[in-house]
């Protein structure tokens, strides 16, 4: 990339794209709690109250639950909401509405109503927030029909994905991993639309898939320059949607390399992980040489500590382990 | 400007009548029910039906309303078609939600009826969201939301009560007070028994009514109306009523006594109407008669259509789990 191109932070690009939609959108307004005055938790919507004023940045009580409640009726009656919530963890206070409202609103009366709601919440560890304020629980909600989920993973991604959120007819969760928001890219300036429906191979390779999204995805494309190194071609699939789960790019990318690595910041029960393991032993089992394998977060409360969160959360070291082994078993 | 309730005949009649339809088509439902054509949970509203037909009486076409899983007769008073509701309840495609809500949750867009929510305060956000959307497309809309007094242990009502009051929203609360959470009496289960007072610590207008009275009932859903679409914010209605029936088809009643349930069934809200008028030269046998006829052809009409319904297919089971495209209602 020319040193003309200018690069931007994640969380500038977050911001972008949100100014974008409001300038675009009179029905399109921001709400969540410290969004205004304060610029958001993590400063992502610093300056738009200046510009847009209250009635379009809305700040709110602490009412995860009433405000992305409000943000369902509002989509649903013809406003067009962005939903901060602070962190995924507090979205659990909102789940109610996420689950029984948001999501199945549209099934449930027959088609009459559609849901075009986002929600937008910082998630992931390494910033030693510990147990409350580091988890990943897009997963989760990737169980949910009727939501997308998705995780960008890239500043591009983080730059254009609201749009095409907004676009769209359902309920969009948008999760930014806190980590990222520091990551700075040169945006391409060609590049002006993202879609929200497929993966992406982030790197080529021949030997063995990294398969990750989120903050993961920086960790799969270090572990795929070591191993490079070591004279193993990783490729590696940002996965940017977890719902609903683009596997014919997974797919095609395993029948490719014979060998997968799935690296997911959540835990390894139960998690989007297991389900893409699930999805290939059940459409793709024959294209494999060898098992698959996952690297995940350990199975505890994320803790304070440095050391221990470092431990807890995956790690490029177990990433290149995982994929060298499979290459080159003993 | 006052909206002041005008108590003619004819429109002692029409709340009269919309009561009647509403008792009328539940017991015909309970019996679809013991003929097992009527599944899962039924919840009925036996004995408050004045709330509804007082606050429907009190809204127009424009305005929006969220009720409960006990809502049959908030969409029957609000204008949704019988027929719709009860091949709904049958599970046909022809019902108000293709078969895929039932008896609890009721839709229908083109009535502005946003449910049928089933979670107890789940629809008070909704209904905030919608009013905050009518605040800025719909000037002088208004959404009326019914919740029971259950409702208000929850944290969504708070939440809701202190958000729709700091952003003004034209909203209508109604608190159907029928005394028990499913079994659990008031006093059990509230440290503050005067549910509309707990609308004081919000700042928000309240007022409590007799609602086994219509002509109260909707001349305080006119009040609050007034109050509501002159931009002044919500306003909380704590209607006094009483649910003869069981909770669901699935309660024996073991929280409450026969004498108490004999007691309120005295001041029943269609029969304490129906004498008065009778009494006051308002409702001859002739037109009691015709009511009663009206209803029943109605009734026949919607059991007949919802019996003649047919399935959805099982191929469109997943349909509009997620939407291709927004479809919503024009601005007013």
């Amino acid at each position: 990339m020319s040193g003309s191109t200018p690069r931007i932070t994640y969380r500038e690009a977050c911001r972008q794209g949100i100014r974008d939609a409001l300038i675009a959108d009179p029905r399109c307004f921001v709400m969540g709690e410290d969004v205004a005055s304060y610029g958001g938790c993590y400063a992502v919507t610093k300056g738009l109250i200046e510009e847009f004023g209250p009635q379009r940045i809305i700040d709110t009580p602490l009412a995860e639950n009433g405000f992305t409640g409000i943000g369902v009726g509002a989509a649903v009656a013809g406003l067009r909401p962005i939903i901060e919530i602070m962190t995924c963890n507090f979205s659990l206070l909102a789940l109610d509405q996420i689950m029984n409202n948001a999501a199945t609103l549209s099934h449930m009366s027959g088609g009459q109503f559609a849901v075009p709601l986002v929600i937008r919440m910082a998630t992931g560890g390494g910033r030693q927030l510990a147990a409350q304020h580091s988890h990943s629980l897009e997963g989760w909600f990737a169980h949910i029909p009727g939501l997308k989920v998705l995780v960008p993973g890239t500043v591009e991604d983080a730059r254009w994905m609201l749009a095409a959120a907004l676009a769209d007819a359902n309920p969009v969760l948008i999760f930014e991993h806190i980590v990222l928001y520091n990551t700075e890219e040169a945006l391409d300036p060609a590049v002006t639309a993202v879609d929200i429906s497929h993966a992406k191979v982030r790197r080529a390779g021949a030997d063995v898939s990294l398969v990750t999204y989120g903050n993961s995805l920086p960790k799969c494309l270090t572990a795929a320059d070591g191993l490079a190194t070591e004279g193993i071609s990783a490729e590696v699939i940002d996965l940017r949607v977890l719902r609903p789960l683009d596997m014919a790019t997974v797919t095609a990318s395993v029948a490719r390399t014979r060998r997968v690595v799935i690296v997911d910041e959540g835990w390894k029960s139960g998690s989007i992980s297991a389900e893409i393991a699930a999805r290939l032993a059940e459409d793709a089992l024959y294209e494999l040489d060898a098992p698959v394998r996952r690297i995940c977060s350990r199975e505890v409360p994320v803790p304070y500590a440095a050391h221990l969160e470092e431990a807890t959360l995956p790690r490029v070291d177990e990433i290149v382990s995982a994929a060298r082994a499979l290459v080159k078993p003993r | 400007m006052t909206d002041k309730i005008h108590l003619d005949r004819a429109h002692l009649q029409a709340l009269y009548r919309q009561m009647l339809r509403i008792r009328r088509f539940e017991s015909q439902c309970v019996a679809l029910y013991q003929a097992q054509k009527i599944r899962g949970f039924l919840h009925l509203y036996d004995g408050e039906e004045a709330v509804a037909a007082g606050v429907m009486a009190a809204l127009t076409p424009q305005d929006a309303v969220v009720a409960t899983y006990r809502e049959h007769g908030h969409a029957l008073a609000h204008g949704v078609p019988m027929k719709s509701i009860l091949a709904e309840m049958l599970g046909k495609q022809q019902g108000c939600c293709r078969g895929r809500g039932g008896s609890m949750h009721l839709f229908s867009r083109a009535q502005r009826f946003y449910g049928g929510n089933a979670i107890v305060g789940g629809g008070l956000p909704l209904a905030a969201g919608i009013a905050m959307a009518d605040q800025r497309l719909r000037p002088g809309a208004a959404t009326a939301c019914f919740f029971g007094e259950g409702a208000v242990g929850e944290g969504a009502f708070h939440e809701t009560m202190n958000l729709a009051q700091l952003g003004r929203l034209p909203l209508l609360f109604v608190c159907e007070n029928n005394l028990y959470a499913m079994g659990v009496p008031l006093a059990t289960s509230e440290s503050e028994t005067d549910i509309w007072r707990k609308a004081q610590a919000y700042r928000m207008a309240a007022e409590q009514v007799d609602a086994m009275d219509p002509v109260q009932v909707e001349a305080a859903a006119r009040r609050a109306l007034d109050h509501v679409r002159s931009g002044q914010g919500p306003y909380f209605l704590e209607c006094r009523t009483y649910r003869f029936r069981a909770h669901s088809m699935f309660d024996t009643q073991a929280y409450r006594t026969r004498d108490e349930i004999e007691d309120w069934k005295q001041r029943d809200p269609i029969e304490r109407l129906r004498a008065w008028m009778a009494g006051n030269h308002q409702l001859s046998a002739d037109e009691a008669a015709a009511i009663d006829a009206g209803i029943a052809a109605e009734i026949a009409e919607a059991v007949a259509f919802a019996e003649a319904g047919t399935l959805e297919p099982v191929a469109d089971l997943e349909r509009f789990t997620l939407m291709d495209t927004v479809v919503q209602e024009h601005a007013a």
